[in-house]
């Protein structure tokens, strides 16, 4: 299979901030190899509303990595791979974001990851919600200060409370895949924890968003 | 484990992570069902599982549980499926034939989920599936007449 040269680059990307993260000694063994910055390195910044924004802006790794924009899409078709291109087969969310009749994301996707036994393609994804994020919470194409701005609104976050947004993030299943993805596919940066912990914190300081 | 397929129950010796289309291949001995890709990307090995389309190739046996599989061997059996069968020998779809069998298989899904698709649904609900034979103004029209037959 021949690599596509937005996928070279995004390996050598990838390559790069792994072998500069472990320079710099963050890495530790068994620690996620792109971690993200703890709650506590944000105290030194006094003012609660910057704070507030610089917690968001570290949470926005994850939530602006492929594992989470792939199925926020800016249309009804999802993404897939690193390099965000249109998912194969074509699909379509359809009302329910499970797919067209007929050919529900199931088809493929079951309730776990699933290992292949074909050379190219280690694992097929899985988990038992497996589906597309409705319209209103596309990411794709979104900048880091608007996907913020739709999270806090409840027209556009499925109407959820902040302290719901902590839990979700927190705790959701699916969420929790981005960083057990399946062979073959990076995780999102860090751990669903430290992911949760940032939004915690976020919220807690007044859940302001970033400027840019 | 026990493995309900087109009705009769076996018991079944393999490892649990061991795709379905193995175990309905090697071990059931219904090789209706075509490996083609392994990787869910061509839709040859489709076959429906609790009466919905499942890529055979990357289902895990064990996630099967006690739903009921039913693949291409039985599928004239329903209504449904012996529509498609019908329209696919009136409309002469097949080709080389290979990919067929999960063609039929989709098709069926797709008539049970929507009885009366127009152009539009039957590709959406189709694109899953690859015809190197490039078969598909036939697929569409036999499922057309098959959806017309009202069998579905």
């Amino acid at each position: 299979m021949s690599m596509s040269p937005s996928m070279a680059l995004g390996a050598a990307a990838f390559v790069f901030a792994a072998s500069a993260a472990w320079s710099a000694g963050i890495s530790a063994p068994g620690a996620p190899e792109r971690p993200l910055r703890s709650v506590a390195s944000f105290e030194g910044i006094r003012n609660q509303a910057e704070r507030s924004a610089a917690l968001f802006t570290e949470a926005g790794k994850v939530i602006q990595s492929p594992r989470c924009l792939n199925c926020h899409p800016a249309t009804r078709t999802p993404t897939q791979g690193d390099d965000m291109r249109q998912h194969v087969p074509l699909m379509v969310a359809n009302d329910g974001n499970h797919g067209p009749k007929g050919l529900p994301c199931a088809a493929c996707h079951g309730s776990d990851n699933a290992r292949t036994f074909a050379a190219g393609i280690a694992s097929v994804p899985g988990n038992a919600h497996w589906q597309l994020a409705p319209i209103e919470m596309a990411w794709q194409g979104l900048t880091l200060p608007q996907i913020c701005a739709q999270l806090k609104d409840p027209r556009r976050n499925g109407s959820r409370s902040l302290d719901q947004i902590v839990t979700h993030m927190n705790t959701d299943h699916l969420v929790g895949w981005a960083w057990d993805p399946g062979e073959g596919r990076t995780k999102a940066p860090g751990t669903q924890k430290d992911f949760g912990a940032l939004i915690e914190a976020w919220v807690k300081t007044g859940a302001h968003c970033p400027t840019a | 484990m026990k493995l309900k397929v087109n009705g009769k129950v076996h018991e079944i010796d393999s490892e649990p992570d061991t795709p379905l289309l193995w175990v309905l291949r090697d071990i059931i001995g219904l090789t209706g069902t075509k490996f083609g890709c392994g990787v869910a990307l061509c839709g040859a090995c489709t076959v429906h599982v609790g009466g919905e389309p499942r890529r055979s190739c990357i289902l895990p046996v064990s996630m099967v549980g006690d739903a009921d599989v039913l693949t291409i061997e039985a599928v004239g059996g329903t209504p449904v499926g012996k529509a498609v069968q019908d329209a696919w020998l009136k409309v002469e779809v097949v080709q080389c034939g290979y990919c067929q069998a999960g063609q039929i298989m989709q098709a069926a899904a797709l008539l049970t989920a929507n009885p009366a698709p127009d152009d539009g649904a039957i590709d959406r609900a189709m694109s899953g599936n690859i015809c190197r034979c490039g078969t598909y103004p036939r697929i569409r029209a036999a499922i057309h007449a098959a959806a017309k037959q009202g069998a579905v």
